[in-house]
C-alpha cells in the first residue's frame, strides 16, 4: 500500500502553470525525493498536499482513499506533517507555545505535560530541545528541530521537508539524516524536497523529478548518477558545471581590521573583531548559516551602518564612518540579499530602479534628472544582461527573481565598481540566470575588481571563490585559498570551530 | 479640607481614565492581532452619538449603552472589511474611519445637541463604599468603571494564560506562519477588530451617558487618539494601560487641582495639558527603541491575504 | 454557480488608479441619494442642491475658488509628506498656526502703512506653520516619536491656542466681548480679484504651489529621493538617501504651505482672527491627496470636489434644512469608497465557475 498517491494534479497561476498533470506515489516508510530546480513547482505541490493551496484539477489518494485536503489542520489530522523552508514559527513565543498552537486543543491543555513530551520526543530522535526558550534565541538549525518535533508530536505518517538542508552546516545535515532514517524505519513516509543531488543520493529510496511543472522522470537515486539526475532536472541544453580558474589577486582594495559591532536591534548578531582583506582581481567567499552576522557585516561595508573610521578601508582610505553614497563614489557596488524591498523598489519602474544607485554619475546634473540618460542606462542593462521584462517601464515586482537579480547586478556592474559586494547572488534564481551571474562575476574579477560574495550555497562558493572562509556567531574563520579548504573543514568553520587543519587538502 | 480635595481628585482621575482604558484595551487586542486601527476617534464618536440618541428615544440609558456598543461594532466591521478583506492601507483606512465617524455622528446627532438626559447613576458597592477615602475613591463609581476593571482582568488573563491569547499574538506576529499551521487569520483579525469597535463604542457611551450626560459634536476631543498613544506607551501590556490611563486622567483634570489650590488659568491653556502630556509620553517611549521593538507585534499594520 | 475571487495583478494597473476615484465619486453619489431618500427628500433634487446648485452662477465658482486655494495649498504639502510615507495629519494645526502667527503680526502692525506689511504678514504666517511642523520633524527624527499621534496632538494644541488667543490676548477690545480679534488693516489684507466677489490672490499661491511641487517631484533628484523613501525605506537607505533630511524637508515644506494657506485665509476671506478660521481644511486635504492620486494636477481637481462639499453642505443647510455636518459625512464616505476601489489597482476580480475542487486567487507564489 502506498501512503499517498497523487494523480493528474494541475495548478495554474495567472501567467504560469505551477503544476501540470503531476503524478506522485510515496510508499509507507519510504524516503522519497522530489527534485527540481527553482520554479519547477515543488513547493506548490507540497502546499497542495498540505492543504495550504487548492489544486485546480487532480486527485489525492491517502491510504487508498480519495480525499480532498481542506487545510493544514485537516492535513495534520490525517497524519501529514510539514517542515517549511521559511519556518512557520513565531519568534517571540517559546518553543512550547509554538508547538501548542499547532496541536489540537485537548493535547495542549496542560503546558507541563506538553513540555515533558517535547523533551521526550526530541531526545528520542536525537534533536535536543529546551521547551522554555524563546524561538528568536535559537539557531536556525534548532528552529528547524522545533518544526520537526512539532510534526512528530502528532503521530505523523507522512513528513514533508521543503529544502531542509539549505540552512544547515554539513554536520547538521548528517544529524538530520540520522533522524529521518530512524523515522523511516518506524514506518513514517518522508517526502524530501531538494535540488541538491548528492544529498538525495545519500538519503532517498525513490525520486520524482519535476521540470517546469511537469514530472520529467522517476528513478532510484542510489542507482543513478548525479549527471543523470541533473539532466532530468534541467534538460539537455543547459551546461551543468562551470569550471573557473582560480586567481591570485593584486593589491589589497578592501581592508577590514578589528571590526566589532553591536546593533540596537535586539534580534541582530554582534560582530566580534572581524578582520579580512579582499584584493583587486580576486573573489573572496564567505560561507555561513543565515543570521550569523552576514547582514551586519555587509551593512557596515555598504555604509548602511557605520563604524569606527579606520575599521573599514577602501584602497587604504578610511571609510568606516562614511555614508553609502560617499562609499559608492569611491568605487563600491553592492547587491543586497533582499532584491525586492532593498535592491530594488518593488512598485517603481526599471528605469527608476536604475537611477536608484546610478544617480551619482551622468544620470543627474545639478539635482535635475536627465530623463534620456536614465532611459538609456536602463536599456543598456537590459541588453547587456539579457533581462526579460516588458520594457524599461515594467515595475520591478513584475520581474521573475532571476531577471530582477540580473538587472540589479547589471546596474552595479555598469557603474564600473572597484569593489562589488554580493549577498546570495543566485539564491532562488533559475539555472540559466545563475550561470550568467557567476560568469559576469568572474569576468568582473578578471577586469581587476575586488569581489566579496556571501552565500549559503557552498557549491557556488567553491565554484567561484578564489579564497574562502566562514562566519559564525559574528566571528570570521581563518581565510584560505579555496583549494586548501575541504568541505569538512568549511563545515567545522560554519559551526564555529575555527581550527585549521592545514594538511587536509581534499580539494573540491 | 485638603484631604477631601485629594479624595475628589482621585475619584475624578478614575472617572476620566475609564474611557481611555476601554478604548486602549480594545485597540490593544486589535493591535496584538497585527491590525492598526486609527479609527478609534470615529468609533468613539459614533458610540457617543448613537448611545445618546438611543437613550433619549427609549428613555433607557442601558439601551443607550447597547446601541453604542453596536454602533462601535458596525464602524469596526466597515474597517475590517476594507483593511482585512480588501487589504487596504490600514493607516489611510483608519483615518477614513475617523473622518467618516466624525461626520456621521455630527450628522445623526445634530438634532440632539443641547438635550439633557439623566445619565447612568453611580452604583456604590455596599459596605466597601463606606470605607473612608478608599470607599469614595474606588467603590462609589458608576457600573462602567467596575466593568473597565473586569475587562482589564479578562484581557490580562487572556494574554497571560489562554490559547486564545496565544493565537491572537501568533496572528499579529506572523500571519503567514499562522495561516500555514491552520489558524484562521482573517477570522481572528475580524474578531479582534470587532472587539476593539465594541470597546470604543462603549467608551463613547461612557462619555455621552455618564461623564457628561449630553451630546455635542466632536465630544471625544481626541480621546481616541490619546488611547492609541497609550497602547504604545503601555508597550501592549494591559496593566500598563491601566496605569497610563489614570495618569492621563490625572493630567486632564489638572484644572480641578489648580482651582483647589486657588490658581486661575485659562481653560483653553489647561485643555492643552493632556495633549502635551501625550507628546511627552511618545518621546519617552520612543527613546527606548530596542525595548519597543521587542514588544511591538511584528506584523502590525501589514495587510495579509492568504494565498489559496 | 459563480464564484468571485480576487486575483493579484502581476503589475499595478495605471488605468484603475485613474478610474478608482471616478468609481468612488459615483458610489458616493449613489449612497448620498439613498441617504436623502431615507431622510424623506427627493434624492435627485437633493443631490442637485448639494452638488450642482452651488455652481450655477459666477459667484458660486468664485466661492469654490476661495475654498480651493487653502485646500490645494495644504494638500500639496501633505502630498510631499505622504509620498515619503510621513503620515503628517498636522496640516490642520499648521494651518491654524499660520493664521494665528500671521494674524498676530497683522494686529501688531495695525497702524503701519505700506506695501511691505502684507508680505511680512504672509511670511510670518508661513513661518509659523513651518515652525509648528518643525516640532513634528524634530520629534520624529530626533526622538522617533510617531508622527501620526504627535501631529494630531499638535492640532488639538493649536486649536486651543487659537481659542485662548481670541478669548484672551488678541480679543478685540472694542468687540463687545466676542471671541474675535479686530479686523486687519487694508495693508494686511489680501487684494481681491474683483470687488464683487471674495476671491483673492491666494488662488495664485495655490496654482504656483501646484507647478512648483510638480516640477520638484517629476524633474529633480530630491523629488525622486522622497518617492523612494516612501516606497521602500530599505532601498532608500541602501541607495544612501538621507532619510532624516528628506523628512525635515517634506515636513517643513508642508508646514510652510499649510501656514501660508492659514494666513491667506485670515488675511483674505475672513479678515480677522476668530475660533472658526478652519472648517477642517487640514483634514479634508488628506482626502484631497488620496483622491488626487498624489499627483499635483489630480490634487487640483480633487480640491475642487472637496471644496464643493463645503458649498454643498451650506446649500443643503439653507435649502433642505439638513445639518451642515453633511459635508463631513460626504467627505468620509468618499475616502472610504476610494480606498475600497483602490483594491482594483493591484487586484482584479475574476469570475470562476465553482469546480469540484474550488480554485482561487493567488499572487506570486508561482515561482515557489
Amino acid at each position: 500500500m502506498n501512503q499517498i498517491e497523487l494523480y493528474n494534479i494541475t495548478k495554474r497561476y495567472p501567467g504560469c502553470i505551477a503544476n501540470q498533470a503531476v503524478e506522485l506515489k510515496v510508499g509507507t516508510g519510504e524516503i522519497h525525493a522530489l527534485l527540481g530546480e527553482n520554479g519547477a513547482g515543488k513547493s506548490t505541490l507540497m502546499k497542495i498536499i498540505y492543504g495550504v493551496v487548492k489544486p485546480d484539477e487532480g486527485v489525492v489518494r491517502w491510504e487508498d482513499e480519495i480525499i480532498s485536503v481542506k487545510g493544514p489542520s485537516h492535513a495534520r489530522d490525517l497524519g501529514i506533517g510539514m517542515v517549511f523552508q521559511h519556518f512557520s514559527l513565531f519568534e517571540t513565543l517559546t518553543v512550547a507555545e509554538n508547538i501548542a498552537l499547532s496541536l489540537p486543543k485537548a493535547e495542549s491543555a496542560s503546558m507541563d505535560i506538553l513540555k515533558q513530551r517535547i523533551i521526550e520526543v526530541s531526545e528520542h530522535y536525537g534533536m535536543k530541545l529546551d521547551p522554555n526558550r524563546h524561538v528568536h534565541s535559537l539557531s536556525i538549525g534548532e528552529q528547524q528541530r522545533v518544526e520537526i518535533v512539532r510534526c512528530l508530536l502528532q503521530d505523523v505518517k507522512l513528513l514533508i521537508l521543503d529544502e531542509p538542508t539549505s540552512v544547515l552546516t554539513p554536520q547538521e545535515v548528517e544529524t538530520l539524516f540520522k533522524t529521518l532514517r530512524i523515522l523511516s524505519t518506524e514506518g513514517c513516509s518522508i517526502l524530501f524536497i531538494s535540488h541538491k543531488l548528492d544529498e538525495v543520493r545519500a538519503l532517498c529510496d525513490q525520486a520524482t523529478i519535476l521540470k517546469a511543472g511537469k514530472v520529467s522522470g522517476h528513478c532510484i537515486p542510489k542507482d543513478t548518477t548525479t549527471e543523470e539526475l541533473a539532466r532530468l532536472m534541467v534538460g539537455d541544453d543547459t551546461p551543468l558545471t562551470e569550471d573557473y580558474k582560480k586567481a591570485e589577486g593584486d593589491h589589497t582594495f578592501l581592508t577590514i581590521s578589528d571590526l566589532s559591532y553591536e546593533s540596537d536591534d535586539p534580534f541582530a548578531c554582534t560582530l566580534k573583531n572581524i578582520s579580512l582583506e579582499v584584493k583587486a582581481g580576486e573573489i573572496l567567499g564567505i560561507a555561513g548559516v543565515a543570521g550569523n552576522g552576514q547582514e551586519e557585516l555587509l551593512n557596515l561595508i555598504s555604509g548602511e551602518d557605520t563604524s569606527n573610521k579606520k575599521t573599514v578601508l577602501f584602497d587604504g582610505k578610511a571609510v568606516g564612518h562614511l555614508t553609502p553614497e560617499k562609499r559608492r563614489i569611491l568605487g563600491l557596488g553592492f547587491v543586497p540579499e533582499e532584491r525586492l524591498g532593498r535592491g530594488a523598489v518593488p512598485n517603481m519602474s526599471l528605469q527608476e530602479n536604475g537611477l536608484l544607485t546610478g544617480y551619482q554619475g551622468e544620470l543627474t546634473a545639478n539635482g535635475l534628472i536627465k530623463t534620456n540618460k536614465v532611459k538609456d542606462f536602463a536599456h543598456r542593462i537590459i541588453d547587456r544582461f539579457n533581462v526579460k521584462s516588458s520594457g524599461i517601464d515594467a515595475q520591478a515586482k513584475s520581474l521573475s527573481g532571476g531577471n530582477l537579480q540580473k538587472y540589479i547586478i547589471g546596474r552595479e556592474i555598469l557603474q564600473n565598481p572597484k569593489l562589488l559586494v554580493c549577498s546570495h547572488p543566485t539564491w532562488g534564481v533559475d539555472i540559466g540566470a545563475a550561470i550568467l551571474i557567476r560568469h559576469e562575476l568572474i569576468k568582473l574579477r578578471d577586469e581587476g575588481c575586488s569581489v566579496l560574495v556571501v552565500s549559503e550555497d557552498i557549491d557556488e562558493l567553491y565554484s567561484i571563490s578564489d579564497r574562502i572562509c566562514a562566519i559564525c556567531d559574528g566571528e570570521i574563520s581563518p581565510i584560505a585559498p579555496t583549494h586548501d579548504v575541504s568541505i569538512n573543514q568549511l563545515g567545522m568553520w560554519m559551526a564555529g570551530d575555527f581550527t585549521f587543519i592545514q594538511d587536509s587538502k581534499e580539494a573540491e | 479640607m485638603d484631604f477631601e480635595l485629594l479624595t475628589n481628585i482621585l475619584f475624578a482621575t478614575l472617572r476620566t481614565g475609564t474611557p481611555l482604558i476601554l478604548i486602549a484595551l480594545g485597540e490593544m487586542v486589535c493591535e496584538k492581532s497585527g491590525v492598526l486601527n486609527l479609527g478609534q476617534e470615529g468609533m468613539v464618536l459614533m458610540g457617543a452619538a448613537l448611545g445618546f440618541i438611543a437613550a433619549v428615544v427609549t428613555g433607557h440609558a442601558g439601551l443607550g449603552i447597547i446601541a453604542a456598543i453596536l454602533a462601535g461594532m458596525m464602524m469596526s466591521v466597515l474597517f475590517a472589511f476594507l483593511a482585512v478583506t480588501l487589504v487596504s492601507n490600514q493607516v489611510a483606512t483608519g483615518l477614513a474611519l475617523t473622518i467618516f465617524g466624525t461626520g456621521l455622528s455630527g450628522f445623526l446627532g445634530a438634532g440632539y445637541v443641547g438635550m439633557a438626559i439623566e445619565g447612568i447613576a453611580p452604583f456604590p458597592i455596599p459596605f466597601l463604599s463606606d470605607i473612608p477615602v478608599i470607599g469614595k475613591v474606588l467603590f462609589s463609581h458608576d457600573p462602567l468603571v467596575y466593568f473597565s476593571w473586569l475587562m482589564f482582568g479578562l484581557i490580562f488573563w487572556c494574554f497571560r494564560s489562554t490559547r486564545l491569547g496565544l493565537t491572537i499574538r501568533a496572528v499579529g506576529e506572523n500571519p503567514e506562519a499562522a495561516n500555514a499551521i491552520g489558524i484562521p487569520v482573517m477570522k481572528v483579525r475580524y474578531g479582534a477588530i470587532l472587539f476593539g469597535g465594541a470597546m470604543a463604542g462603549l467608551a463613547g457611551a461612557y462619555l455621552s451617558l455618564v461623564y457628561t450626560p449630553m451630546w455635542s459634536e466632536g465630544m471625544a476631543a481626541g480621546r481616541g487618539w490619546i488611547a492609541l498613544a497609550l497602547v504604545v506607551f503601555a508597550s501592549w501590556k494591559a496593566e500598563r494601560i491601566l496605569l497610563g490611563a489614570y495618569l492621563f486622567g490625572a493630567a486632564s483634570i489638572m484644572h480641578l487641582v489648580l482651582q483647589g489650590l486657588g490658581f486661575e488659568a485659562s481653560p483653553n491653556l489647561l485643555a492643552m495639558l493632556p495633549y502635551g502630556a501625550t507628546i511627552i509620553v511618545l518621546v519617552v517611549i520612543a527613546s527606548d527603541a530596542a525595548k519597543a521593538k521587542l514588544n511591538t507585534p511584528l506584523a502590525l499594520g501589514q495587510p495579509y491575504r492568504p494565498q489559496v | 454557480m459563480l464564484n468571485f475571487t480576487l486575483e493579484k495583478r502581476p503589475s499595478d494597473s495605471k488605468t484603475m488608479s485613474y478610474l478608482s476615484p471616478i468609481f468612488a465619486i459615483v458610489l458616493t453619489l449613489v449612497s448620498g441619494g439613498l441617504l436623502f431618500t431615507l431622510l424623506g427628500k427627493d434624492p435627485f433634487h437633493a443631490l442637485y442642491t448639494f452638488f450642482i446648485l452651488p455652481l450655477t452662477d459666477i459667484y458660486g465658482w468664485t466661492e469654490l475658488a476661495v475654498k480651493v486655494a487653502p485646500l490645494t495649498l495644504c494638500a500639496m504639502g501633505l502630498m510631499l509628506c505622504f509620498k515619503a510615507k510621513i503620515w503628517n495629519i498636522g496640516a490642520e494645526g499648521q494651518f491654524i498656526l499660520g493664521g494665528l502667527g500671521g494674524g498676530y503680526i497683522a494686529l501688531e502692525l495695525m497702524n503701519a502703512e505700506g506695501f511691505w506689511v502684507l508680505p511680512l504678514v504672509l511670511l510670518f504666517g508661513a513661518l509659523s506653520g513651518l515652525l509648528w511642523a518643525a516640532l513634528t520633524a524634530l520629534l520624529k527624527t530626533r526622538f522617533g516619536a510617531n508622527e501620526i499621534l504627535t501631529t494630531i496632538m499638535l492640532n488639538y494644541i493649536a486649536l486651543n491656542w487659537l481659542l485662548y488667543s481670541v478669548h484672551g490676548p488678541l480679543k478685540d477690545p472694542d468687540g463687545f466681548n466676542f471671541p474675535e480679534s479686530a479686523l486687519f488693516s487694508e495693508f494686511a489684507t489680501l487684494p481681491v480679484l474683483s470687488d464683487d466677489y471674495r476671491l483673492n490672490i491666494s488662488i495664485f499661491f495655490a496654482l504656483f504651489a501646484v507647478a512648483a511641487i510638480w516640477a520638484l517631484m517629476s524633474k529633480t533628484l530630491l523629488g525622486f529621493q522622497i518617492s523612494v523613501l516612501g516606497e521602500d525605506k530599505a532601498a532608500a537607505r541602501f541607495a544612501g538617501f538621507k532619510a532624516e533630511r528628506l523628512t525635515w524637508f517634506a515636513l517643513l515644506t508642508c508646514g510652510a504651505l499649510a501656514g501660508l494657506a492659514g494666513v491667506s485665509e485670515v488675511t483674505g476671506s475672513i479678515g480677522q482672527l476668530n475660533p472658526y478660521i478652519s472648517p477642517g481644511y487640514g483634514y479634508a486635504a488628506i482626502i484631497v491627496v488620496f483622491l488626487g492620486r498624489m499627483h499635483p494636477v489630480g490634487i487640483l481637481f480633487a480640491s475642487m470636489l472637496l471644496a464643493l462639499t463645503y458649498l454643498g453642505g451650506e446649500m443643503a443647510q439653507m435649502d433642505l434644512a439638513l445639518p451642515k455636518s453633511l459635508t463631513g459625512l460626504f467627505q468620509g464616505m468618499l475616502l472610504f469608497y476610494l480606498l475600497a476601489c483602490d483594491l482594483l489597482i493591484s487586484y482584479r476580480i475574476v469570475r470562476k465557475p465553482s469546480a469540484r475542487l474550488t480554485s482561487s486567487s493567488s499572487s506570486n507564489s508561482a515561482q515557489a
